[in-house]
């Protein structure tokens, strides 16, 4: 069997792994306060981890990535020279979060993603938070994600992001901050569910003991949010449509559509005709409607967008437009990843709802401003600079890690095109505990918490914790070296430890495909 | 289910029982190997041409045909096609589109095949090699089994278990064609003493030999040709895989076994029952040669009138 990569498959360490030597230093420590003590709902688990017999903790790890390499959940790094697949590296210590500062995070949540649905509905129709001035007009005309093919559309119930995976942080000051949104096609939940699953094999009676919130009935609500898209068919015919097996999250486009029991598709196994979608299949042309798309705007339509897309599927923005077929997320939602319109967020929620943001946001400067630009330009070394339209960590300037040079070459950039620029202050990022050449040291994290938007907004408990392996680094992305945490929601009371029952979905053979 | 999903169902089935029958190609190789030893080239030549490698052997081996040239060309090549990593390698990535069809438990039990393979020493197998080619049947095994118990038997399965029928079909064919070769040089080798031990081993490498022996007791050359080609329980048996392939082509379409309701059924219901109707000498007196290659053509026709019927559709008008 192949050595698994990640953290803690390291040389035969035999001794204990116990919390007695581990420092939080200056960082917010998510297991230890400042003396030392276990904060809230965590001494459970240091208090098991600490009584482990000699290699115990480590043993499990390694069962664990067997497992994650048996079960094949791999993905594909991209400018990786093998161009092989890797297990998404994982690390057994799982982040806590306490019922209470949950109950804040959830309602913070659930807040923004209105405003941003309210927003995205606004600026694809009257537009009235521009005309009110609370917007700029060419920063929203500039973001690249902006699709004015989407004007006039009305997704039902003027929902258009169904699903959006929110990135937050935790600073030295101990709040939680709001890093981006992504409400496109965010991933990750595949690895909070299979994280959780191979957890609970390890350590089965601690989930009980601890009262951890479950996160198994998300694929389950996922069914129903799609589902709701379709209001007046009794059995819609939902399917998940793919990239294909060289998209780096298809693991997670092939689980999702297994875990809900409806087909994966691809561009080429769905055809328009007459106005209506259809999958190919071994009987002929079988209606389709609604689509968990997996692929981006650009790619979707190569009649409405990108003419040279083969993964998408001719006719399908009339198919929508017509409502003949339902899509998830809408098209044009990419108008919010936009960094800069990221920062207008805080103003969104004052303006169409009339309250003060919960969850607040990093401070962000934008370089399209000019008395933003020009403290910019004077603290470089202080800040990190980010590109607005990119993601994947790739292209930013991490001021206290850069050299002259590469402040010169980004300050050149700022300047040429302010637009593309926002800059942030560098987060002291929480830690959590690692295993890291068989001890524990902190290592910095982020969560994605989800969340669903079909009949009401929903919040699936914890999300992705994504710890950057590499000490020092504040990159969690999997494409730069991340790996990712089981994350635990402490239940308020018993009914937070119940699970969605299956009620009232449709068993009728008719609207499932034989 | 989706045309593509099907192909891919049915392709994932053929590789995998591709490399069950190279694995048993070499296996029988060997073990005549010990029971007759001849010049190498003699025994291993035939494996290549019957996976249709000579130019791609000889580009990488120039002429040299020796039993370790073989394995490794038919075990570990990964620019030979047909070798046992790249057929694993196929299976592998058909099974990988279609993860969400085939169960959890079937794509884990492939995914360590694959990566038995992937990672064996090329040394340790020309060292007892009997030991690696038994572990690859028993991995087969035990993917067959897995997908046969977790797989629901609705449409998708059944399009697995024709790929795995008619490629059994396909390669039991091919054993018994250039064994029969091999074996009889001469006509009047026919009903010699040594023929025993041969056929012996003909039969073990498709684990027949047990139950060719309950049935027939003595071995003859008719007998075995009677055996593997027209007997209708053995598992590996030609005719057996036919009927079952049929069984399943019908219960995808839902139509009645005995007509045809698509180019594929009829097809295979031809093909079927002009063997449920044959004997051994009339396959003998054909010659055993030009039977086989009859069978592998219709084989190849019923092939692309799968993929005519199920795989590439014409739209509903």
């Amino acid at each position: 069997m192949d050595q698994a990569q990640g953290a803690g498959a390291g040389s035969g360490f035999a001794g204990r792994l116990t919390f007695a030597d581990y420092h939080g230093e200056t960082f917010y420590d998510e297991f230890f306060d400042q003396s030392g003590q276990p904060r809230d709902g965590v001494r459970t688990l240091v208090d098991r981890i600490n009584t482990l017999p000699d290699g115990d903790l480590l043993h499990r790890q390694q069962a664990i990535e067997l497992s994650l390499m048996r079960m094949g959940i791999t993905f594909a790094v991209y400018g990786d020279q093998q161009g092989s697949e890797k297990i998404f590296p994982f690390d057994i210590v799982p982040r806590i979060v306490s019922a209470f500062e949950w109950a804040h995070v959830e309602a913070g949540l659930k807040q923004r993603i209105k405003a941003l649905n309210l927003f995205i509905n606004d600026v694809y129709h009257d537009q009235q938070i521009i005309n009110d001035g609370v917007v700029p007009r060419s920063l929203l005309e500039d973001a690249t994600s902006y699709r004015p093919e989407c004007h006039g559309l009305t997704p039902p119930r003027g929902v258009w992001c169904h699903i959006t995976g929110t990135d937050l942080i935790r600073h030295s000051d101990g709040a939680i901050y709001v890093l981006e949104d992504n409400l496109r096609c965010p991933s990750g939940v595949s690895y909070v569910l299979q994280n959780r699953q191979v957890m609970k094999r390890s350590f089965p009676h601690i989930f009980a003991e601890m009262q951890v919130r479950p996160v198994v009935d998300y694929p389950i609500r996922l069914y129903e949010t799609l589902r709701s898209l379709a209001p007046d068919t009794a059995s819609p015919n939902v399917v998940v449509l793919t990239p294909g097996i060289y998209n780096s999250a298809y693991y997670e486009h092939s689980f999702l559509a297994q875990q809900m029991g409806v087909e994966l598709v691809e561009g080429r196994d769905l055809v328009v005709k007459d106005g209506f979608v259809y999958m190919r299949t071994t009987r002929g042309h079988e209606r389709v409607h609604v689509i968990y798309r997996r692929i981006d705007d650009d790619f979707i339509d190569p009649l409405c967008f990108r003419k040279d897309s083969v993964l998408g599927v001719p006719g399908l923005m009339d198919a929508y437009r017509n409502g003949r077929v339902a899509l998830a997320n809408a098209p044009g939602t990419g108008v919010a990843d936009d960094k800069v319109i990221y920062a207008f967020v805080p103003e969104m929620i004052r303006y169409y709802l009339d309250e003060e943001p919960i969850l607040p946001n990093v401070p962000t400067y934008i370089c399209d401003r000019e008395e933003d630009q020009k403290y910019v330009l004077d603290h470089l070394s202080e800040l990190v600079v980010k590109p607005s339209n990119e993601s994947g960590g790739y292209g930013m300037l991490v001021g206290p890690h850069s050299t002259v040079e590469q402040q010169a070459e980004f300050a050149q950039r700022i300047r040429k095109h302010p637009r593309n620029y926002i800059a942030q202050p560098t987060l002291a990022l929480s830690r959590v505990p690692t295993i890291c050449d068989g001890q524990f040291e902190g290592r910095h994290v982020d969560l994605r918490p989800y969340i669903l938007y079909g009949n009401d907004l929903w919040v699936l408990p914890g999300g992705l914790t994504r710890v950057a392996l590499r000490k020092g680094s504040l990159v969690v992305n999997s494409s730069q070296g991340g790996g990712s945490k089981d994350t635990w929601v402490i239940a308020a009371d018993q009914s937070q430890l119940q699970t969605q029952a299956v009620d009232e979905l449709d068993h009728t053979p008719s609207g499932k495909l034989r | 289910m989706l045309s593509r999903v099907a192909d891919a169902v049915l392709w994932m089935a053929r590789y995998v029982e591709r490399a069950e029958n190279l694995a048993r190609f070499i296996d029988v190789t060997l073990n005549l190997q010990i029971d007759l030893p001849r010049p190498g080239a003699e025994q291993w030549a035939p494996l290549i041409s019957a996976t249709r490698g000579e130019a791609a052997f000889k580009k990488r081996y120039g002429g040299a045909v020796s039993e370790r040239n073989v394995i490794e060309f038919l075990t570990f090549d990964r620019e030979n096609p047909n070798s046992i990593i790249s057929v694993l390698h196929a299976a592998r990535e058909n099974a990988r589109s279609i993860r969400e069809t085939i169960s959890s438990e079937a794509w884990e039990q492939l995914n360590a095949f694959y990566h038995f393979v992937r990672n064996a020493n090329p040394d340790d197998v020309h060292r007892s090699p009997g030991d690696f080619y038994q572990a690859i049947k028993n991995h087969s095994h035990l993917f067959n089994g897995v997908s046969d118990g977790t797989m629901s038997h609705g449409e998708g399965w059944h399009f697995l278990n024709v790929g795995r029928r008619l490629e059994r079909a396909d390669k039991t064919s091919r054993i018994l064609d250039v064994k029969y070769f091999t074996l009889l040089p001469n006509v009047s080798d026919v009903g010699s003493p040594v023929d025993d031990l041969q056929w012996s081993a003909v039969l073990r490498s498709v684990s027949g030999f047990e139950m060719f022996r309950k049935r027939y007791h003595l071995i003859t050359v008719e007998r075995v040709v009677d055996f593997l080609v027209l007997d209708r329980e053995f598992p590996r048996a030609i005719q057996h895989c036919l009927i079952q392939a049929n069984i399943s082509l019908h219960k995808i379409s839902g139509s009645t076994p005995g007509a045809y309701v698509n180019p594929a059924e009829q097809l295979l219901g031809r093909l079927q029952s002009d063997l449920a109707y044959r004997d051994v000498r009339s396959i003998i007196d054909q010659g055993l040669h030009e039977f086989v290659d009859s069978l592998q053509t219709q084989l190849n026709q019923l092939g692309d009138a799968i993929t005519q019927t199920f795989f590439d559709p014409q739209p509903a008008s």
